[in-house]
């Protein structure tokens, strides 16, 4: 597949008002064929919709190999869950099997265990407990490309998430089949993508093991009741509630537990964030201590919506969204059409488990012609709210900013 | 089971991992083999100074998210392209490493 460059009017735009913050509106043709519309969104550039990718629908591509596909926006607005065939995408490493066979696929348990395990998928199918849990997966780096000043990595929009109904079974199980030795110290899980460079560092992360064993880390088999697309971990992913994606394994092979913390790159100088509220420093900031990313925090977006769209003024216009309260539920959302100085409930959904996404929706009416912007916060059931102003980290990670949609009454 | 109970303002919340009712585990979940083609990438790092990216970064990685990074001072670059050397173990030949950082840093697109 040719990855094509971007048009030259999309560069011009991006260099005139990238750094302004100004709505770029994503108008290419394949935007208008894949989805029918055109959509607006606030993002410093427009990825290309791709089709090519196997087991999925239209995603935006921010990297052919390995694959980085990000879930097209509209998306978010028609069901709280995510469809298989466009949840995101992600991989470290360039060499991914193109063929699992159900068969003879082994998941191997070692390290400071009583019993070594050699299970087939059907070992974890049958013989442990069937346990399912509605979770939003989300890349740490979602969101990206809203930092200022710009920091390099996958230049995600917001749409490095999305919502399934993982079914599986408990890591902890499998754990306890094995019988952990005292003294254990994290769990340690591996996939099978490889690097390309035999000695560059095969990517894994690490659970405490008291996290890893508390009943809620699950090993998913399927996804929205079918099994994972192979882009997304077929056969196996770990599903690591209310945490980072960073952690959530896919064609989740080894699992090892250590006798002491990991200290493998991935955990020890990869995805690290400033050990600060909101994960938030100042841009060349020195002696900023750095810990592991872990918890997510609360979000919330208009999906109906987007910036720059005309409505009317002096009538009732519903507004809609989704939210998710991070490493709990959502208790409230609030919306403001006034800068932020008062804020009103806004009705939510039906809840489908408090690590999924909750739909919201509300109704908000402008008197005057112009310009107005709609603010949502959630606030999750620890009482957490979303920070009014961004934060900023080299990694780009954790984004939670209260997010503005900029209506348009006429 | 590991359901928890939570206590929110007054309102009894039962969350967590929900073991399937047995009429839905009776049947078991089947998983079938899967092969696939993944697309690979033709395109190019471009314009003047492009040869050393193209011979060196192609093999681990396409070019689109490089091509897609914002603005970034020659500093950054030469950082990130290191990272790839010494972290990664790219293979970069020694005497590309300028030219790759000089032609980055210049801000293709």
């Amino acid at each position: 597949m040719a990855e094509t460059g971007r048009p030259d009017h999309m560069i011009s735009r991006r260099r005139m008002l990238g750094s302004a913050g100004a709505l770029v509106a994503l108008s290419s043709p394949s935007w208008a064929t894949a989805l029918g519309k055109v959509v607006l969104e606030s993002r410093p550039w427009a990825p290309e919709i791709t089709t090519a990718f196997p087991q999925k629908g239209p995603m935006l591509l921010q990297r052919t190999r390995p694959p980085l596909l990000e879930t097209p926006w509209d998306v978010f607005d028609k069901s709280v869950f995510t469809p298989n065939d466009q949840f995101y995408v992600r991989w470290h490493w360039a060499v991914i099997p193109t063929s699992i066979d159900a068969d003879s696929y082994k998941l191997n348990v070692h390290g400071h265990v009583n019993a070594e395990l050699s299970l087939s998928l059907r070992d974890i199918v049958r013989d442990f407990e069937t346990v399912e849990l509605a979770a939003v997966n989300q890349c740490s780096g979602n969101s990206r490309a809203f930092f200022e000043p710009q920091v390099p990595g996958a230049e995600w929009g917001n749409g490095a998430m999305g919502n399934a109904l993982w079914r599986g079974v408990r890591l902890k199980d499998v754990l306890d089949r094995a019988g952990v030795k005292g003294g254990a110290a994290a769990v340690r899980l591996r996939g099978l993508d490889e690097p390309v460079v035999a000695d560059a560092p095969h990517f894994m992360k690490s659970l405490a093991v008291d996290h890893a064993r508390d009943g809620e880390v699950m090993i998913a088999y399927a996804s929205n009741g079918a099994q994972l697309p192979l882009l997304n971990g077929f056969p196996l992913r770990l599903v690591v509630p209310g945490w980072y994606s960073t952690y959530w394994i896919k064609m989740l092979s080894d699992i090892e537990v250590l006798d002491k913390p990991d200290d493998n790159y991935w955990m020890k100088t990869a995805y690290k964030v400033p050990d600060t509220p909101h994960a938030n420093m100042i841009p060349g900031e020195k002696d900023v201590p750095m810990v592991p990313i872990s918890r997510m925090v609360p979000r919330s977006f208009v999906t109906n919506l987007a910036s720059g769209a005309k409505v009317p003024a002096g009538k009732a216009v519903s507004v809609r969204g989704i939210a998710f309260g991070g490493d709990c539920g959502v208790a409230t959302i609030d919306v403001s059409v006034d800068g932020g100085k008062t804020w009103q409930p806004a009705r939510l959904g039906k809840d489908e488990g408090r690590y999924g996404f909750r739909q919201w929706n509300t109704d908000v009416a402008f008197a005057a012609q112009g310009k107005h912007a709609v603010m949502v916060r959630c606030t999750n059931t620890d009482g957490v709210s979303q920070p009014a102003t961004p934060n900023w980290n080299p990694g780009g990670y954790m984004r939670n900013v209260i997010e503005t949609t900029e209506l348009v009454a006429v | 089971m590991s359901t928890r109970i939570v206590s929110l303002k007054g309102i009894i919340i039962v969350a967590a991992l929900v073991p399937l009712l047995a009429g839905a585990a009776a049947v078991p979940f089947e998983l079938k083999s899967v092969t696939v083609e993944l697309p690979d990438s033709t395109r190019m790092f471009e314009g003047a100074g492009a040869d050393a990216a193209n011979n060196n970064c192609l093999a681990c990685h396409s070019a689109s998210m490089v091509l897609a990074q914002p603005p970034l001072s020659k500093a950054v670059w030469e950082k990130v392209v290191h990272k790839m050397i010494d972290t990664y173990k790219a293979p970069v030949a020694p005497e590309d490493v300028a030219a790759i950082v000089d032609y980055l840093a210049a801000g293709p697109r």
